[in-house]
């Protein structure tokens, strides 16, 4: 069943390459690819949780416990929705292409294969491999459709990613090599109980949770491996924005949350220069995303360079949330997760539709467009809002919980001195997107924004999905966290 | 079941009768010949499983003591007749271009050893995969570098291609002369020239060791020139850049499989010798760190995709030598350091065949072999193009392609052996592979082609590319077979590590 839902758009892709099918086959796998995710949501069974629907071959390799494995557990149930959700709504906003819309159709549901093996994948290789595999049309789609600096965008993500990847691939390594030789095993689940059992000396985790934490922060645009987010994201074709920035970053905090809390908790408090841990190098390191990128953020005078910063920026809060080690922070990061890549879609798809409407996304040039395009408008406020962090939705249900971590009775002093800077981050948040949506849609209403035509037909309820299961999430915050909580217990166990 | 031999034995039989044929053939097309030659070669490859294999027999008055048939040369005899019907299949498309070099009368005319001396090339590797004898390694090393000498000066009327064929006569000469050298040293050291008793003598030789540190540097830079290590490169570009295509895949391929397969076998006795190990394996480093370095920083700027996948292949010998270099970690995670090599060099094969393959292509449709030949090459040949992205994509190492798993067990034998500056230079070279290969893949879709007439693609082509392509995915997810073959067998290198 897992392997079915991975083959849905492998196989319309190939389809797509060799020329059959046109843009409703996207469509179709797209919507088939989250009926079969909703299927999978509801028959789960979360009394027993666990990994289920698994799936397993033989060891790929002699003498290793290497195979091509598949099962989720709650946590990749809520990515793999995430996944599915973005996906339906990134097909809607494909551009009209005259030529090789095949070779774009193809590439866009490569990338959403890619996040979904990663998601599913109970193998480590393959929870690697799959995510690189997203690199090429990646970086084929920016270079070859995108706006602006486009290849410079595209080579500039693809060089970052690729060493990030690689740094993170020596830490895989270095992870296993920590372990003894008999328990050696790609297995998430096996890893899983190992990593509750401690199996790692205290002094000797400090190396690979330095090569993991950097390969996965340049992965996530930590700050200060940042730099690559913004430009590729204000370059790429909407549904590149779109899935990259909503789902596949999401892949390396999913990694934090599988291998390194587990692994290498003790990591965290060890002391690395003079008396600050880990811990507080990491917190000096969201602040970074949070304050210094926050501020840069509200500098930008373009639509596009504002929403990718602002997705760097609340990559802060994510991790403080992880850093926080205690279950309330952790469940508020990866339900922040979920919610930051459904809201930065939606922001991405909105920005996309009024590029193709205006060509310019300067502020000086746009102004009163709730006029003439009122259904985007209302869909850029609800994002906007969410993002902000306003009650109602489920980022501020996420945030609310990150921050209670970082305040809980175990948080050290530096820790409760992040948090209370941090916090500032939901003004500075706040400066920006409302500035934003008053320089975008409110105001007088430029020559050209008149002439404009509102987003119509299906391409609506695509894009309406993500707002509505960001207030579905935002009233029923529980419902979402009862997935996610058995996992993250064992995380911290 | 056949003997190990009798592959040896059917690949020469077959380049003796068909170069008999092609002397009194009245016919000026050759392409029969290489036909026969690549179908006969799949028959021998077929029969390569069907031998039981026979490790050496040490002991006196057993014949075929120079000779292992054992497990892992049985792998890389099939890597050398996969690779050599490659190169004939590469032959075939590259013809057209080659009968413009040729000063003859008639198209096609001298042709012929064209498609036959490859196969001799293919048995000197095949015997150098089961040479456990110094002297039965050397002969087998010349024999594959005497048929390249002739190979790549091929094409007489290409000032190029004779220029590639001088600096490589006069390199190889040199070097060989290094190995020649290096082995009478050995000789004079232990009076023996089998590996397994060099390796005895030399474990327990008393005195200074100076004289067994000069021997192996010997032997180092001899076949540092073969597998393209730095500072013995220099001569890789012009070469690789002057050769005709085919040969320039069967370079790259073949002689650094030779290469590397030979020093492996040659190193393993100096590995016995503990007082000078830590010496050799910092030497090893040294050596590894500035090939890794060169290779790929240099590859950066080329212009001309051959020369490009030339400091390419210097950049994946900088990777080999890497995890030779790493060779007294001892076991752990994955496989010894011979398996990983013997799995890297099978990927290598693989993705630069069909690196090759395209390059020959669309050189002998297009003006030339620079990168912007390559431009908006999607809308000419989409097919193409496909298998230009699955090569470049695995020659930098994006995973679920073959030649990621060969990067993958580089790293581990790596980060096992704490080798911490080769993982940084490892981390930085892959970035620029990233950049350099991708300039490939940029070329192909972002830019508009300078010509536009489409490129047809014989079907014997077809299906080769189609199979390399498939190769490279196969595994890219399953090294199994590969892997298990590698090591159910023990190579005796790996053994060594431990």
């Amino acid at each position: 069943m897992l392997t079915t839902l991975l083959l849905i758009p492998i196989v319309t892709a190939a389809a797509l390459f060799l020329g059959f099918g046109n843009r409703t086959w996207a469509k179709g796998s797209a919507l088939l690819q989250l009926a079969l995710t909703l299927a999978l949501w509801f028959r789960y069974d979360q009394a027993k949780a666990g990994y289920q629907f698994i799936f397993e071959t033989n060891p790929l390799f002699p003498g290793v416990d290497l195979r091509y494995s598949v099962g989720v557990d709650g946590l990749s149930l809520v990515m793999l929705l995430l996944t599915a959700l973005v996906t339906v709504a990134a097909v809607w906003f494909l551009p009209q292409l005259e030529k090789r819309a095949n070779l774009f159709d193809g590439s866009v549901l490569l990338i959403s294969a890619g996040a979904t093996g990663a998601f599913l994948a109970k193998d480590l290789f393959f929870f690697y491999a799959f995510h690189e595999l997203a690199l090429v049309p990646t970086f084929l789609l920016i270079g070859l459709f995108g706006s602006g600096e486009r290849q410079a965008a595209a080579w500039k993500i693809t060089i970052y990613l690729g060493v990030g990847s690689i740094v993170l691939l020596a830490g895989l390594v270095d992870l296993l090599m920590a372990l003894p030789v008999s328990s050696r095993t790609f297995d998430l689940q096996a890893l899983q109980q190992l990593g509750a059992a401690h199996m790692i000396p205290a002094a000797a985790q400090i190396r690979p949770w330095f090569l993991l934490t950097i390969g996965f922060g340049i992965l996530i645009s930590l700050f200060p491996f940042h730099s690559w987010a913004a430009p590729a994201y204000a370059s790429a074709p909407t549904p590149v924005a779109m899935l990259h920035s909503g789902v596949l970053k999401k892949f390396g905090l999913y990694g934090m949350v599988r291998l390194v809390l587990p692994f290498l908790p003790d990591a965290f408090h060890q002391p690395v220069w003079g008396n600050y841990t880990a811990q507080d190098l990491l917190l000096l390191a969201l602040l970074g995303n949070i304050l210094y990128v926050g501020l840069v953020t509200i500098s930008q005078r373009k639509l596009d360079f504002m929403i990718g910063y602002s997705s760097v920026m609340h990559m802060g809060y994510i991790f403080l949330g992880l850093a926080s080690l205690n279950l309330a922070g952790l469940s508020g990061a990866c339900l922040l997760m979920f919610a930051h890549g459904l809201s930065v879609a939606a922001l991405f798809a909105v920005s996309g539709s009024l590029r193709d409407r205006e060509g310019s996304l300067n502020f000086d040039k746009l102004g009163g467009a709730s006029k003439s395009v009122p259904f985007l408008g209302i869909c850029f406020a609800m994002a906007a809002f969410a993002s902000i962090g306003l009650p109602g939705f489920a980022n501020f249900a996420s945030e609310t919980m990150v921050f209670f971590g970082g305040f809980s009775p175990g948080a050290t002093s530096f820790q409760k001195t992040a948090t209370i800077l941090a916090l500032w981050g939901v003004v500075i948040s706040a400066v920006y997107m409302l500035r934003a949506y008053k320089a975008v849609f409110l105001g007088q209403p430029t020559a050209s924004s008149t002439k404009w035509t509102d987003l119509a037909g299906s391409a609506r309820f695509a894009l309406a999905l993500l707002p509505l299961t960001l207030l579905l999430g935002g009233v029923f915050p529980r419902y979402f966290l009862s997935y996610l909580k058995p996992t993250l217990e064992a995380a911290l166990r | 079941m056949f003997p190990p031999i009798s592959l040896e034995i059917l690949v020469l039989a077959l380049g003796f009768i068909l170069l008999l044929a092609e002397s009194f053939s009245n016919s000026t097309n050759k392409r029969g010949l290489a036909h026969i030659a690549i179908f006969c070669l799949g028959w021998i490859f077929a029969i390569s499983f069907f031998t039981a294999p026979t490790p050496a027999t040490i002991g006196a008055g057993s014949y075929w003591n120079f000779y292992s048939g054992d497990g892992v040369s049985l792998v890389f005899k099939r890597i050398a007749l996969l690779t050599t019907i490659g190169v004939l299949v590469l032959a075939l498309d590259y013809e057209a271009a080659l009968a413009k070099l040729l000063p003859s009368a008639h198209v096609g005319a001298g042709t012929g050893e064209f498609y036959i001396l490859p196969l001799f090339t293919c048995a000197g590797l095949m015997l150098m995969a089961s040479a456990v004898d110094l002297v039965m390694a050397f002969a087998a090393l010349e024999l594959v570098t005497i048929s390249f000498y002739v190979l790549v000066a091929y094409a007489r009327r290409s000032h190029a291609s004779l220029e590639a064929g001088v600096k490589y006569l006069i390199l190889g000469a040199l070097s060989t002369g290094f190995i020649v050298y290096g082995i009478t040293w050995i000789f004079g050291l232990t009076g023996e020239t089998h590996f397994t008793k060099v390796a005895e003598k030399l474990a327990h030789l008393r005195g200074d060791d100076t004289a067994i540190l000069f021997a192996f540097l010997l032997i180092l830079v001899g076949l540092g020139f073969k597998v393209a290590a730095v500072p013995f490169q220099s001569w890789v570009p012009d070469v690789y850049e002057g050769a005709p295509t085919p040969v320039t895949a069967f370079l790259s391929v073949g002689s650094k499989a030779a290469g590397f397969l030979l020093f492996l076998r040659v190193l393993e006795p100096f590995l016995g010798v503990h007082s000078i190990l830590p010496k050799v394996l910092q030497v090893l480093a040294l050596v590894a760190g500035a090939t890794l370095i060169f290779g790929n920083l240099a590859a950066m700027p080329q212009n001309s995709l051959k020369r490009l996948l030339a400091y390419s292949s210097i950049g994946h010998a900088g990777y080999l030598l890497t995890a030779i270099a790493c060779i007294g970690a001892g076991g752990g995670l994955l496989l010894g350091v011979g398996a990983t090599v013997g799995y890297y060099l099978f990927a290598y094969m693989l993705m630069t065949l069909l690196a090759f393959a395209v390059l020959t292509l669309v050189s002998v449709n297009s003006k030339g072999e620079e990168i912007q030949q390559f431009n908006g090459l999607s809308k000419r040949s989409p097919f193409l193009a496909f298998a230009m992205v699955v090569a470049m994509s695995s020659l930098a190492g994006v995973p679920l392609t073959a030649g990621f798993y060969g990067k993958f067990l580089v790293f581990a034998q790596i980060i096992q052996a704490h080798h911490w500056v080769l993982l940084s230079l490892g981390v930085i070279t892959v970035g620029a592979g990233f950049y350099y290969y991708f300039r490939v893949v940029a070329a192909m879709y972002w830019h508009d082609p300078q010509e536009t007439a489409p490129i047809t693609v014989a079907p014997l082509s077809k299906i080769t590319i189609s199979l390399l392509i498939a190769a490279i995915f196969y595994f890219g997810i399953n090294p199994n077979p590969v892997l298990s073959a590698l090591r159910t067998s023990a190579p005796s290198v790996a053994a060594a590590a431990h």
